[in-house]
């Protein structure tokens, strides 16, 4: 793996400008994310848990998923990911708030819980591995409907271990549903490493067990990452039956604002993963092709940020729930 | 305080159980995900692992119902696992290993078999982490027979009470409430346990019972406070365990003051508030003056924000409204 820029040329359909729409979308979930750490350091929200170093991995998804048309089951770390398919960040921030408009519940879940019905983005479980099993039975009803919709679902290597991720493979496989699992496998399940985690020298390894295609990619190279996703769904859009996608990064930051990193790893290998940041590496290719300089940089942060800006205000101003929100809808639709 | 006490934590009060309890008996072992390295996710576990290394402080997979099966299967063979599941919210994922198997292999099995497995679990809400994170699910574990059920409130309970969980030839589920890690209190010096199915009985009063669990002692506590400055004294009792249930000391002071308020943070309806009035109505009920009251979560998911989720979650004011509205 260890990438310095992506070795593949762009695929055909990424023009220019699709490419310059890729790098906007993970400077946009970087410099969001980084925002919602400092409201957190700030003691301004209780609570939140990054996605840094990850967006290669989400944006190259997100740019071969229908937006809207297939179903997917985000990470709780797909901050990116949901922002490329249709969230806005003035969204997210109400949701890291928990503030009355936050779209993905109103407050009363937890802020990266994303859950957006235009989107078709389904919600996070907290108790990790509940989708993997839930998401081959969002795409049997895609089959039996006749539909061509695709069902992506997004975890980490760790959740792996869970016995969900066993039951939703197998009857995936069986019934050759249009589904791709995507792994983004980012070397700790909290504080433990992967050797802890499993025997398997890649999770992709564990597709030969259900007779399923699987594929590692550098999960850094955002292109990489495309290229083996677009194949996983033109084999799930074609009936050909679901894929298990490891895309290999890492976590450069903590797992949690509740957790502290220190005392797992050293910072000598955060420090050596830094350097292989998703957006640098991206970033090196785009001036090389001559699509990014200096003056185009400038003018994506600078648009980034004024979006990051206007929804930090907007979600400090807006109103919270108030109290008896929170009695319902518990069942039945919401009152009014 | 004597100068046999010292004053420590919650957490420091389990982790000294589990210290001197795998000091003890080398077939005691702790399981869970990142207990080990990191010294769990709550700290209660530090230095185990560095004392009695990764064949006795093992690190798992995120895979609850492999590590209780695991737990299952090593208690059979006499060993005493404790397990941490992170939030006793993710028990669910464990409740076949649990529910079907470990509480009833012993009578499954006419006694050839036991499982002294403890489970070492969190409960509690006000820490903002909402539906997943923040429930109190003990009164499902003491719907079914087979199994202990402990909660403790004090750090000199939480450890004596570990201690003979972790003695026991049963499995116990033991919950500690995630935001009163902190809380500090006496501890006596030197060994001692605190037996499973004794209810304390925390403070005496005249007027009117508080049977509280867990971290409801006190805010139960704080309203006995507003209320004694009016001349109302309440007895507080704290249950510690709710299976086996000590219904002697709760009926006796049912008999004592005619008026009971139980209080409990798991959800209302079908929960410990509901089963204790009925066995104080079953025991007490020529002695009391009104029925029973109840305070327990809202029956509602645990919502994030800070509004919702302390409207869900019983207070020192409703427990003060609630007594003021029974003795008055």
């Amino acid at each position: 793996m260890g990438s310095k820029e992506s070795v593949l040329p762009p695929a055909a359909e990424l023009t220019d400008d699709k490419l310059l729409e890729m790098y906007y979308a993970m400077v946009r979930g970087r410099r969001l994310d980084e925002r919602m750490w400092v409201l957190h350091r700030q003691g301004k929200v209780a609570f939140h848990i990054s996605g840094i170093g990850h967006e290669a991995t989400q944006v190259g998804a997100a740019f071969t998923i229908r937006q809207g048309h297939d179903w997917v089951y985000p990470y709780y770390r797909d901050i990116a990911m949901v922002l490329a398919l249709g969230m806005t960040p003035r969204m997210l921030m109400l949701g890291l708030f928990g503030k009355k408009e936050a779209v993905s519940s109103g407050g009363r879940q937890m802020p990266e819980h994303f859950s957006y019905r235009p989107s078709k983005l389904v919600t996070i479980s907290s108790p990790v591995g509940t989708q993997i099993a839930q998401a081959p039975g969002t795409a049997f009803a895609s089959k039996i409907k006749g539909s061509d919709e695709v069902t992506v679902v997004c975890f980490g290597e760790g959740t792996t271990s869970q016995g969900d991720f066993h039951e939703g493979l197998n009857w995936a496989s069986i019934h050759k549903l249009p589904v791709i699992f995507l792994c983004q496998n980012n070397q700790y399940a909290i504080s433990e490493p992967i050797n802890v985690e499993m025997a398997v020298g890649h999770v992709s390894d564990r597709a030969k067990g259900y007779n399923m295609a699987g594929v590692s990619v550098d999960g850094n190279d955002v292109l990489a990452t495309y290229d083996a996703m677009r194949e996983a769904m033109a084999r799930a859009r074609h009936g050909e039956g679901p894929t298990l996608v490891e895309a290999i990064t890492y976590r450069p930051v903590p797992h949690s604002s509740d957790d502290d990193d220190r005392t797992y790893r050293s910072r000598e290998e955060v420090e050596a993963w830094k350097k292989k940041d998703p957006i640098l590496n991206f970033e090196k290719l785009l001036y090389k092709r001559g699509v990014l300089d200096d003056a185009k940089k400038a003018e994506i942060e600078a648009k980034v940020m004024a979006e990051v800006n206007d929804a930090t205000d907007y979600a400090i101003n807006a109103p919270y729930p108030a109290a008896e929100e929170a009695l319902y809808p518990v069942y039945g639709p919401l009152p009014g | 305080m004597s100068t046999h006490e010292r004053t420590i934590t919650i957490r420091d009060a389990i982790n000294e159980a589990l210290f001197e309890e795998m000091e003890r008996d080398d077939q005691v072992f702790l399981m869970g995900e990142d207990i080990g390295v990191a010294g769990g996710v709550f700290k209660v576990t530090s230095g185990l692992l560095e004392r009695y290394g990764p064949n006795r402080v093992i690190d798992t997979p995120i895979a609850e119902a492999g590590i209780v099966g695991l737990a299952v299967g090593a208690a059979m063979t006499g060993m005493h696992p404790v397990v941490e599941i992170m939030f006793c919210d993710f028990t669910t994922l464990a409740s076949d290993q649990i529910i079907n198997q470990a509480a009833k292999l012993r009578y499954m099995t006419g006694g050839q078999c036991a499982v002294p497995l403890v489970i070492r679990t969190t409960m509690g809400a006000g820490r903002r982490t909402a539906a997943q994170h923040s429930q109190s699910l003990h009164a499902w574990f003491a719907h079914i027979p087979g199994i202990k059920v402990v909660l403790p409130s004090t750090p000199a309970d939480a450890k004596g009470l570990l201690k003979s969980a972790i003695r026991d030839n049963n499995p116990v589920i033991f919950f500690e409430d995630k935001m009163m890690y902190n809380q500090k209190g006496p501890v006596p010096k030197g060994e001692y346990t605190i037996p499973i199915g004794e209810a304390h009985v925390y403070r005496s009063g005249m007027d009117a019972t508080v049977i509280c669990t867990s971290s409801m002692l006190y805010p139960s506590l704080e309203a006995a406070d507003r209320l004694k400055e009016e001349g109302i004294h309440i007895e507080i009792i704290d249950l510690r365990t709710i299976k086996p249930l000590d219904e002697r000391t709760l009926i006796k002071s049912a008999q004592k003051t005619g008026h009971v308020l139980v209080v409990d943070e798991g959800y209302q309806s079908f929960g410990v508030t509901a089963e204790i009035a009925a066995r104080i109505t079953e025991g007490a009920f020529d002695y009391l003056d009104e029925p029973v009251r109840r305070l327990g979560a809202a029956d509602v998911p645990v919502p994030f924000a800070p509004a919702l989720e302390d409207m869900t979650i019983p207070s020192a004011d409703q427990i003060y409204s609630v007594i003021k509205t029974m003795v008055s």
